[in-house]
């Protein structure tokens, strides 16, 4: 018997193999080799007419951290990625117990907060154009009601980057209400009617039962969070293209920028590794710290 | 025989070729990238001028493709060459000769126009919109969608504010007079882009008071000359100083709005936007030369005809009888008219079409009139980066985040540092 | 609790809702009207088509409806086929390596093909794919969050109705097509809307990888036609922005409740 179960043993493997072999093929064409042609091709200087590539180290990662852009770069993600996950997950957490509470409109409350969700990023940016556009924009229109001077939003430095973070804020929130809403159906009733006998507030009852409960849920949201505040950079094309001077670049942008408007990959290259890294220990966190404790498996 | 001459004869054969009519060559394929960088639905009007010119010429199919603004055609097009699939001439910047030499992609226009008839047809342009293109002792571009900028002001506005509509400022001291004159509740006096092409406008500003930004080979640039700095501060006081200017950054795209919306009395911007104008302004306009300092001037701009190195001999040949039939006095003209871009020739402005249409419009020639004061747009090598330095002192100048002195110390500092591999 | 909190929290909730549509609201009620009075808000004011004629007659919009449509039918194709088989893989077959396997595909979570748009712009060329609707959706097919969504809905599956298969003789491919894909519906289904709504807003990568009006996605077309150099005109904008979105915004309100429930069903925790 002892040798059926090994060909059957065999015969799985060789099965697992094959089925994974169509996701395999495209995973390593386009994540795992492009990640070591990244690392390899950040080690060589650009080619041009006058000089052709060569192997050059470490030198495109000095210039990268002699290049006082690169520094505002990622000054820029570091802000945009510690107010847009605390705003969003926040603001989808109010959502979404507004959303799930007995109130008037509810489904029109519901859909309001999730419509932006479904809309491309450039065109939420459209949208928001009409909003910030100086003197001509609903924000200063709304202003001169009340007598405030038509500020220029997307044209300063102090501003910009928090006018793209309300729009990233808009777009983000009602998705992750859904997560939200999700783990709000299911909590049993029975706690609630627990903590009503009990004479516990509204307050109460959220604060020391829900939030804790939904506490996996946040967990989730964040780590997604996380990385939409590196890929979500599509309104930049519309809104800023990164200016006024750098104000509102972001590292994925001066990426393209790099590469696809400055025709240096290989520093391109090099500003993939960095992020790449910081993804690296963002999973590290997943895998060692959430996963644990939360429903995966 | 060489190979210019085979080419000269393949140029002659197709020539003979189109004037008996009707050849049985097979058709020649084209791929054009081009951008439209101002306002109006031009994409029908580059395709109409494509379709006269296969009706014309039925042994050659242009495949026209619009690809947004300036830096996306760039990216389009590199796009293209570097994946293999076929692309045979574009319309770029006039500023991108230096990165499209340096990545080696183009070829120079005097090594393929050898005849007598065809460097005439090369000296036909205006010079100016030449010299761009001159680089390392070749023509690498032939002028297409050119400009310069100008100033709209509205006359509307002047004389309610007691200006003479027939005499827009001519000197900065005159403009900024005016400017608080005209600036009054909801409506600022001058307005400037300061997004999009922020070194364009500083460029004029600087010619005006008297530095050139850029040494003629591309090698060196005066980002910190005393008179450079001057300019600037110059630019950041007429919000901060005078008050006719917003502070902040003036935004390029709506800027146009702006003015037809009465939101200003005066602005700058690319001739490339005068028939735009035209169309929308509900109030009597006029277009002026921009005002001067130490001496009038502007810098060219907009886009020229490119040739791709990587290309057979049947496809030059037809690539070139494209770009001549498009810059013919007869097509610029009727271009000029759709956009207010400029006749690229002298001889443009000779034609019946665009005649009849100065006469009745003479803004349209203002553009042409500043051609002799105007200068060469700023490029050097590579000119992205090194402009993208620029852009951004100036956006800081502007919004007040760094003093003039040190923001172009910095600019210098950074084209310095990029520069001196090329030297 | 007390009636009033009630009131003020309901009014919250709706205060917030009309904030956070009324970029849309905005949008579409420009779009509607010419650009002076759109911008100087003259709320009177007589509503036009104009702008949807302007906006429609300046970009070839049914070909890139298409383009996108295609996009997103490729790429939801390819991502069904590779996911469950990988899924079924992880979730039901017993094999060395899997789980080594398991932890680089979830790598792939966090190595965004986003971040990689270098090297995967230039595996595109090597493989002949630039300016084609199968390179744009390529490098999304193999999935990680969708092999693992598979593997889970797979897993929940009770080992009695595979054994139950078995025994009447269907192979592991049979057994995988009459038992776990059916059962796994609603994941599909949750998953598909995710996909579609994800690739129909993708930006980034399509700008890169295509060149021509006959692949160009909605999204890429909607850039350039709205790009700031050619001079914003808001009401413009606002129609053909209007134009874009609408068929996702029409198909998400008619099926909202399924868009949310599927979801909330299949458990995207």
């Amino acid at each position: 018997m002892a040798r059926s179960i090994d060909i059957d043993r065999r015969r799985k493997a060789v099965y697992g193999w094959l089925l994974l072999l169509p996701a395999g093929v495209l995973l390593s064409l386009f994540a795992f080799y492009p990640t070591v042609a990244t690392f390899w091709s950040s080690l060589f200087s650009r080619g041009t007419r006058r000089r052709p590539s060569e192997f050059v180290g470490a030198e495109n990662y000095a210039a990268l951290f002699n290049d006082p852009t690169f520094w505002t770069v990622v000054q820029n993600n570091l802000l945009y990625t510690a107010v847009t996950i605390p705003l969003s997950i926040v603001i989808a957490l109010v959502m979404a117990l507004w959303a799930n509470s007995r109130i008037p409109a509810r489904s029109f409350v519901r859909t309001a907060y999730f419509t932006p969700t479904v809309l491309p990023m450039i065109a939420a940016a459209n949208l928001w154009l009409f909003f910030y556009t100086p003197g001509l924009g609903v924000l200063d229109q709304i202003g001169r009601v009340f007598g405030f001077a038509p500020v220029n939003w997307l044209g300063q430095p102090d501003t910009a980057l928090w006018a793209i973070i309300i729009v990233t804020v808009w777009k983000e929130a009602g998705f992750f209400m859904i997560f939200y809403l999700a783990a709000l159906q299911t909590i049993p009733e029975d706690l609630r009617e627990a903590a009503d006998i009990e004479g516990a507030s509204r307050w109460t009852y959220t604060r020391r039962i829900v939030l804790p409960l939904l506490m996996p849920t946040t967990l989730f949201v964040m780590v997604n969070a996380m990385i939409n505040s590196v890929k979500l950079i599509d309104h930049l094309f519309i809104l800023t293209k990164g200016g006024p001077s750098d104000a509102s670049k972001l590292i994925l942008y001066y990426i393209w920028e790099m590469a696809f408007a400055f025709f240096d990959a290989p520093r391109a290259a090099a500003m993939t590794m960095l992020v790449l890294l910081v993804l690296c220990v963002v999973a590290a966190i997943q895998f060692f710290l959430i996963d644990r404790r939360t429903h995966y498996q | 025989m060489n190979y210019f001459a085979k080419l000269g004869l393949g140029l002659a054969g197709l020539m003979a070729a189109t004037a008996l009519a009707a050849p049985a060559v097979a058709q020649t394929q084209l791929t054009m990238y081009y951008p439209i960088a101002v306002g109006g639905p031009l994409t029908e009007v580059v395709d109409r001028i494509v379709a006269d010119f296969e009706a014309e010429n039925p042994d050659i199919k242009v495949n026209a493709i619009y690809s947004g603004n300036y830096d996306d055609t760039r990216v389009r097009a590199l796009s293209a060459l570097n994946s293999g699939e076929p692309a045979q001439l574009a319309v770029l910047f006039s500023i991108d000769a230096y990165d499209l030499i340096e990545q080696d992609i183009i070829a120079p226009f005097d090594e393929i126009v050898t005849d007598d008839e065809g460097r005439a047809w090369l000296d036909s342009f205006y010079p100016a919109l030449m010299a761009n293109s001159e680089i390392e002792g070749h023509i690498w571009g032939i002028p297409f969608q050119r400009s310069t900028i100008v100033a709209y002001y509205n006359k509307d506005k002047f004389r309610a504010a007691g200006l003479d509509p027939e005499n827009p400022p001519s000197t900065w001291d005159e403009m900024v007079e005016a400017g608080k004159a005209l600036t009054r509740d909801g409506t600022y006096g001058l307005m400037i882009p300061s997004t999009g092409y922020p070194y364009w406008m500083f460029q004029a500003l600087a010619i005006q008071n008297g530095k050139e930004l850029m040494s003629k080979d591309g090698l060196h640039t005066y980002f910190d000359d005393p008179a450079v700095i001057e300019a600037l501060e110059f630019w950041r006081s007429l919000s901060v100083e005078h008050g006719i200017m917003p502070t902040g950054t003036v935004e390029w795209g709506t800027l146009r709005q702006a003015f037809l919306e009465g939101q200003t009395a005066m602005m700058w911007h690319t001739t490339g936007n005068l028939t735009a104008v035209k169309e929308a302004a509900g109030f009597d306009f006029g277009v002026s030369v921009l005002p001067g300092n130490v001496r009038p001037g502007s810098p060219t701009g907009g886009g020229n005809f490119y040739l791709f190195k990587d290309t057979t001999e049947e496809e030059r040949a037809a690539a070139l009888k494209l770009i001549r039939f498009m810059t013919a006095p007869e097509q610029a003209a009727a271009w000029s008219i759709a956009t207010g871009y400029m006749g690229v020739s002298p001889a443009s402005y000779e034609t019946e079409a665009l005649k009849a249409y100065t006469e009745a419009f003479p803004p349209a020639l203002v553009a042409r009139n500043q051609l002799d004061n105007a200068i060469a747009e700023f490029s050097t090598f590579e000119t992205s980066r090194v402009r993208d330095g620029l852009n951004n002192a100036i956006q800081a100048v502007l919004t007040g985040t760094k003093d003039a002195p040190a923001a172009l110390g910095e600019a210098q500092a950074a084209a310095e540092r990029l520069l001196a591999p090329y030297r | 609790m007390s009636r009033l909190a009630r009131h003020i929290e309901a009014s919250g909730a709706i205060l917030l809702a009309l904030v956070w549509v009324s970029p849309l609201v905005f949008a579409f009620w420009a779009a509607f009207h010419t650009t002076s009075d759109a911008v100087n808000f003259n709320l009177t004011a007589p509503w036009t088509l104009d702008n949807f004629r302007t906006a429609w007659a300046g970009a070839p919009w049914l070909r890139y409806f298409l383009n996108t449509f295609l996009l997103v039918t490729v790429v939801l194709a390819g991502q069904f086929v590779l996911t469950t088989l990988a899924g079924f893989a992880f979730a039901q077959l017993r094999f060395p390596g899997r789980d080594v396997v398991f932890i680089l595909v979830l790598m792939q979570l966090f190595i965004l093909p986003e971040v990689l748009i270098v090297e995967n712009y230039a595996m595109i060329l090597r493989l002949g794919l630039f300016d084609t609707i199968l390179g744009v959706g390529i490098p999304y097919m193999a999935s990680a969050f969708g092999i693992f969504l598979m593997r889970q809905a797979f897993k929940s599956v009770p080992v009695e109705l595979h054994e139950a298969a078995r025994i009447e003789g269907c192979s592991l491919l049979g057994i995988l097509w009459r038992v776990y894909v059916p059962l796994a519906r609603p994941t599909y289904l949750a998953y598909a809307l995710v996909s579609v709504s994800t690739h129909w807003n993708n930006f980034l990568w399509p700008l890169i990888v295509t060149n021509s009006t006959a692949t160009r996605p909605l999204t890429v077309g909607l850039s350039i036609f709205g790009a700031p150099e050619s001079g914003v005109d808001i009401s413009v904008i606002s129609a053909a922005t209007m134009m874009t979105i609408a068929p996702l915004l029409v198909a998400f309100l008619l099926f909202q409740r399924q868009f949310v429930q599927a979801f909330l069903r299949a458990g995207i925790k």
